[in-house]
């Protein structure tokens, strides 16, 4: 019988959830690197006893940990304890979390500069990784989307980083800022069609693609309307939240918006709006359903500024049609004095038959609906506040 | 031999317990007691000095016999007692944050 472990980054450690098929049952790991924010953990697709995990901390920096027996036991994936920290040639051997951005002629030399708060330019400077994604056939090969916007690949497990900075460098740089939540790359989606194309989002300076791999970039914002900039067209500039994808139809997006809630049909060239009848069109995470393609999953919250559910009333609603006619989901969640957030990476979808479908909040719960959202139960309720929910379909 | 001390988060990420015990040869200063700590447990690379600028983590400080360190230029020899061994090398974590 098939099995689920669900992958929990929290604000103070690492929890892993697991059940069979029926997801009724759960079984509670953690937490992991406790009192440390683990922004995100993603299994490999290719292997996923190989499992990575973000490990951040305001006074040590970043830890990239890696797990190769399914989460039971981690490491960093860089040189062991007691082992010389140069290869007898003197070369340096590898640093798991170190992240430096490429500043070569070749590469990196384009672009050294964001637009800050202020309207000034601004030096770019390492904080964090926020998003993890493990190549879909190497498990050696991971992407990692880091504070500030920059993607950084590994070929080797984890051990060192390397910047494409062809992102970075394409040349709408200088208009990239940061929201509120810091100038994040949240969002990597690889097409599982041609492993050359990818799809990322940054906050705030929009949606970009690649059709080779990663070495050359350019927007797809074409659509997106945003009017809390100066132009609310602009080719970049725009607060993205969130992207999916269902990977039978890699080339149809779906996006969250910091308002409005987009769809595209031709990977990226152009948007529409599908907000339809939902009662706020702001929010984070969006998802799509594993066998039904135009069934998808948002989190309506209020902002600007509150960013709670609308009523205190929590509600996934889900659209069968692709976007603008939404149904509320509220079967098992709380629909009195509810004043949770639910982060962008902080929903997940199995691919188990009916398809299951997982979100986190910052009050600490994590609810799945094993019914494709018809109905909710909390697997946990107390965690710390939940940063990222991720989900492993087993055998 | 010089003694350290790590906060917690770090003897976790280290794998040990109590105090760490270097050799380190030449002048006893913060540079060569951190280079000397991050050849032995590479897995502390950047945790307390940035991997590019070599700067000491804004939340990190140095203290060593009653005294703050953290301002003093990285070549800056460190007290005699750190230097025999008497002392240790405290590496501390703010108290702060959520």
């Amino acid at each position: 019988m098939s099995r689920v472990r669900v992958l929990v980054g929290t604000r103070k450690g690492a929890f892993i959830l697991t059940s069979d098929g029926k997801r009724g049952r759960w079984d509670v790991s953690g937490p992991h690197f406790s009192g440390w924010e683990i922004y995100h953990l993603k299994g490999s697709p290719a292997d996923p006893n190989r499992v990575y995990a973000s490990q951040t901390s305001g006074w040590f920096g970043q830890i990239i940990q890696r797990s190769d027996d399914g989460g039971r036991t981690w490491h960093q994936p860089g040189t062991p304890p007691g082992e010389p920290t140069t290869a007898p040639d003197g070369t340096p051997k590898g640093e798991s979390n170190k992240f430096v951005y490429d500043t070569s002629p070749e590469t990196g030399k384009p672009l050294t500069t964001h637009q800050w708060y202020d309207g000034t330019q601004h030096a770019w400077e390492f904080k964090r990784v926020w998003h993890l994604e493990p190549s879909l056939s190497d498990p050696g090969t991971v992407y990692a989307g880091v504070e500030d916007a920059a993607l950084f690949r590994s070929t080797d497990g984890g051990k060192t980083w390397q910047e494409l900075a062809g992102l970075r460098g394409h040349g709408t740089g200088p208009q990239w800022q940061p929201g509120a939540g810091g100038m994040c790359l949240h969002t990597i989606l690889i097409d599982p069609s041609d492993p050359r194309r990818m799809y990322i989002a940054i906050s705030a300076a929009g949606a970009f693609r690649t059709d080779d791999g990663g070495k050359t970039w350019r927007p797809i914002n074409r659509g997106l309307k945003s009017q809390y900039i100066p132009n609310p067209e602009a080719e970049v500039g725009h607060c993205v939240h969130r992207i999916a994808m269902n990977p039978s139809r890699p080339k149809v997006l779906f996006m969250q918006k910091h308002w409005d809630v987009m769809r595209s049909d031709n990977a990226g060239e152009s948007w529409q709006e599908v907000s339809g009848n939902l009662p706020t069109d702001f929010g984070f995470p969006i998802d799509v359903h594993a066998h039904e393609p135009e069934t998808i999953y948002v989190v309506p919250i209020k902002s600007d500024s509150e960013h709670f559910p609308p009523d205190g009333k929590l509600r996934v609603y889900r659209s069968r049609t692709g976007g603008n006619e939404w149904e509320a989901l509220t079967k098992g969640l709380p629909q009195r004095d509810c004043f949770v957030n639910v982060l962008r990476d902080a929903m997940a979808v199995d691919r188990l038959d009916p398809c299951g479908v997982y979100f986190g909040t910052t009050g600490g719960q994590v609810y799945v609906s094993a019914d494709a959202g018809d109905s909710w139960a909390p697997i946990v309720r107390d965690l710390p506040a939940v940063l990222s929910v991720e989900v492993q379909t087993l055998p | 031999m010089i003694r350290v001390v790590l906060p917690a988060h770090l003897r976790t990420l280290a794998q040990v317990n109590g105090d760490v015990e270097l050799q380190v040869e030449g002048p006893v200063t913060q540079r060569s007691v951190l280079d000397a700590l991050e050849a032995r447990y590479p897995m502390l690379h950047g945790t307390i000095r940035d991997h590019v600028t070599q700067q000491r983590r804004p939340f990190l400080r140095y203290f060593a016999c009653g005294e703050d360190l953290s301002h003093e230029p990285p070549d800056a020899p460190l007290p005699d007692a750190v230097a025999s061994g008497v002392e240790p090398l405290f590496i501390i974590g703010a108290i702060a944050g959520g």
